[in-house]
């Protein structure tokens, strides 16, 4: 049973880096526009384009 | 008034790095690809460091270096896109960061953590003690727990316990009173189990407990926030500025909170005057139905007073801000908003009133449960503890969730309807309106007015007028222009200020205006009158022929008579009380087969027959939209304006409802109803709930795995409950 003292620390790191990174999402203000978030991710503008011309 | 007249430096804060930043509330953004389109244009300017549209609120948040580009650039590359901006005035934008929000999403992740990380433990703890847990394995097990719930419980409960101590202070009782107490309680008695190295301890039971609750409370505080975030946007639409005449004659166009009293401020004709002052120089006709409810325009010079909201219907005015003199009409309705204000605070929200029956019951039953084991021979500390989780098992998770749940659903539906609501108990007390009062200009009827004899398509002078009327900003004119569809405005027209417009024609003179304007005798005048009481004449006048009346008045809502009889149908008592005259409102109370109608009201009036309606008992929705109606609106039970309306009577209202039609009203009525009647069914839920879970503690067989599923449990139910309102029966009409 000793491994325990050594799983539930890292269990309880892991948990903690979980809301660290939640922490750190709403502190930068990524909840703020939960509707147009879901549109960012199709938009492909900050990729440069193969060919270097500016449209299709 | 062009952008290139407005003051820019008192719309921007300063912003890092040396830039300033400005919010903007922007018209016509509908999809995703506005957004990127909005966001690349502007980036493309030179200087932006930062182009942000949050396409919840439909605002944009624009930083650059105001050196290398003005500002009204960057309004212009909007509207050179299609889109219409409007920057915020950052003295009236509320805290750009919702704080209150964030704090709660922190509270809700540090909750969530803990409740997870202390379950992981309990599940192990749960299954060893019917398999072959070791007494130091559980202890260290309840004390990492204990490690993890305390810095957790200390940090979640927080905005609970700050509305509990409120609300003991002002010697009242409110749902966070016991859901405090239980926490505490869980939370202390865990602790003195786990130094006894007993089996059971509550932690994972009062973490997940502020975790569920928390996120009651942040869908209510989500739901309110949208609301006002969109109320503001509507307030900047309206452009809520002032065009400022400088000492040296320029003019600038400035937000309301740069004025002060003592200025002067230009307004144009057919531009609403954004201040309360006294006309310096102009002379022109004023519209006050908003403030009123009186359709006639009355004509205005050097030395009359004028009020925020009235429009100004003919000359250039120049109007010298004036401070209250505690005698005008606008005082005369402060006044009487303050008193009206305190009548709905004494409303107790349904949650508060449950909350009320419950403590008291479940202390007491904790109490007997802890009295009773004593005295059958349990000792006081085993039964202390079975007390005790009486308290944990009746904490009132899903009361806290059962009203705010369906306060989330139904404000969504009210906003799919067209309407926002400004609280969340607005919901509870629409649902209990019996009578309804209704404002007639503006509220019944649409702010503009229509001829009252349609159009004949083939009717030449009348399509001559329409031309005429194309080169006025007067209401009457604007109307006529719009309804005759003119487009090619006569060349060299002259106006006359307060009295009609003039033109050649082929030869002939032909005037548009005022029936004296034109000649037109008096008796036909009088005679027009006496037929239609409502009505506002133009008149016209074709070379020296015999003048023409052109009766126009406001017209009503386009569904006004069907939602109308339809809600007598339903059983309401409806009543129209107006600042018009008394033809006006006989005339639309005959269309709308109200029987009750009174005219010519006072705000005073007004606030007098809701007092006497209150007095038969009944419950008023008031729904108005002047300003002679703020402080009725503030004084009913519950009270709807019209996104046209004066901002002092929206802010008075609980709920706002957008576009032309009535049917936004009836149709919060109805969301309402079955709103109200999903709460009654989540308070008998919870209370069926405690009637099973309360003599299994009272038996003393509660363990930490019967909470917590008992607690989970009834959550889901409410909420799911809740869910069920958006299925329900008839969808309601889509805005617009």
């Amino acid at each position: 049973m000793e491994v325990l003292l050594f799983l539930i620390p890292v269990a309880l790191g892991l948990g903690a880096l979980g809301l660290v990174g939640f922490l750190w999402s709403l502190k930068s203000g990524q909840y703020d526009d939960l509707e147009g978030a879901r549109w960012r991710i199709l938009d492909d503008d900050d990729v440069a384009r193969p060919d270097g011309e500016a449209s299709r | 008034m062009t952008v290139h007249m407005r003051d820019w430096d008192a719309f921007v804060t300063p912003a890092a790095d040396g830039a300033v930043h400005m919010d903007l509330a922007v018209e016509g953004i509908t999809c995703a690809a506005c957004m990127g389109e909005i966001e690349r244009g502007l980036t493309q300017l030179p200087g932006v460091l930062r182009a942000r549209v949050n396409l919840t609120s439909h605002r944009l948040a624009v930083e650059w270096d105001a050196a290398q580009t003005p500002a009204d650039l960057i309004v212009e590359t909007l509207d050179r896109m299609g889109y219409r901006a409007h920057p915020f005035d950052p003295a009236a934008q509320r805290a750009r960061e919702d704080r209150t929000g964030r704090e709660l999403m922190r509270a809700i992740g540090v909750a969530g953590f803990a409740s997870m990380n202390i379950m992981l433990m309990s599940v192990s703890v749960w299954s060893g003690n019917v398999t072959d847990i070791t007494d130091e394995t559980r202890d260290l097990f309840h004390w990492v727990s204990a490690m993890i719930a305390l810095p957790a419980v200390a940090y979640a409960i927080r905005p609970f316990l700050r509305s509990a101590i409120a609300a003991i202070r002002g010697r009242r009782m409110n749902m966070d009173v016991p859901i405090c107490i239980g926490v505490s309680l869980a939370v202390g008695l865990s602790v003195i189990q786990t130094l006894q190295s007993q089996h059971h301890a509550y932690f994972e039971s009062a973490t997940m407990l502020l975790f569920f609750l928390l996120v009651g409370r942040y869908l209510d505080h989500n739901m309110r926030g949208r609301t006002r975030s969109l109320a503001e946007n509507l307030a900047a639409l309206k452009a809520e500025v002032a065009a400022r005449i400088a000492p040296d004659g320029s003019v600038r166009e400035v937000p309301l909170s740069r004025i002060e009293p003592g200025d002067r401020v230009l307004v144009t004709a057919g531009e609403r005057i954004p201040v309360d002052g006294v006309i310096d120089q102009g002379s022109s006709e004023i519209d006050q139905s908003l403030i009123t409810g009186e359709t006639a325009l009355v004509a205005a010079g050097p030395g009359t007073r004028v009020y925020a909201g009235t429009l100004n219907a003919g000359g250039v005015l120049e109007v010298r801000v004036s401070t209250a003199s505690g005698a005008t009409l606008l005082d005369e309705v402060n006044r009487l908003l303050e008193a009206a204000g305190q009548a709905k605070s004494r409303y107790v929200v349904l949650a508060d009133r449950a909350a009320a029956m419950y403590s008291p019951v479940v202390h007491a039953a904790a109490l007997l449960t802890f009295l009773g084991w004593t005295l059958a021979g349990l000792g006081w500390q085993p039964s202390l503890i079975i007390g005790i989780s009486v308290l944990i098992i009746t904490c009132p998770c899903a009361l806290g969730l059962a009203i705010p749940a369906v306060q989330v659903v139904a404000s969504g539906l009210m906003f799919r309807a067209g309407v926002l609501i400004h609280s969340g108990d607005a919901i509870e007390r629409l649902a209990a309106a019996d009578t309804i009062v209704f404002d007639k200009t503006g509220t019944l009827t649409l702010a503009r007015p229509e001829l009252l004899e349609p159009y004949a398509a083939g009717d030449a002078d009348l399509a001559l007028a329409g031309r005429l009327a194309l080169s006025s900003r007067h209401p009457l004119a604007l109307a006529l222009a719009r309804a005759t569809d003119a487009t090619h405005p006569l060349p060299g027209v002259i106006e006359t200020t307060g009295a009609g417009v003039e033109a050649l024609h082929e030869g002939q003179l032909v005037r548009l205006g005022s029936p004296a304007f034109c000649g037109a005798p008096e008796h036909r005048v009088a005679d027009v009158l006496s037929r239609h009481g409502d009505a506002s004449l133009l008149a016209l006048r074709i070379g020296e022929g015999p003048a023409r009346l052109i009766p126009m008045r406001q017209s009503l809502r386009p569904d006004a008579g069907p939602v109308i009889r339809d809600l007598a149908a339903r059983g309401y008592r409806i009543e129209i009380l107006s600042g018009d005259r008394p033809g006006a409102v006989e005339a639309a109370a005959a269309a709308l087969g109200i029987r009750d109608w009174r005219a010519g009201m006072t705000p005073a009036d007004k606030i007098a027959r809701l007092d006497a309606l209150k007095a038969e008992g009944a419950n008023v929705l008031m729904v108005g939209d002047g300003l002679n109606d703020a402080p009725a609106l503030a004084g009913a039970q519950v009270s709807m304006s019209p996104v046209t309306a004066v901002h002092l009577s929206q802010a008075a209202a609980d709920a706002v409802f957008m576009g032309d039609a009535l049917a936004p009203v009836a149709d919060a009525l109805k969301i309402a109803r079955r709103a109200r009647a999903a709460m009654m069914q989540n308070l008998w839920i919870s209370v069926v709930y405690n009637l099973i879970a309360v003599p299994i503690a009272v038996a003393g067989f509660v363990t930490p795995l019967v909470a917590a599923a008992a607690m989970s449990g009834s959550s889901l139910i409410v909420t799911a409950n809740a869910l069920r309102l958006r299925m329900g029966s008839g969808k309601p009409h889509e805005p617009r």
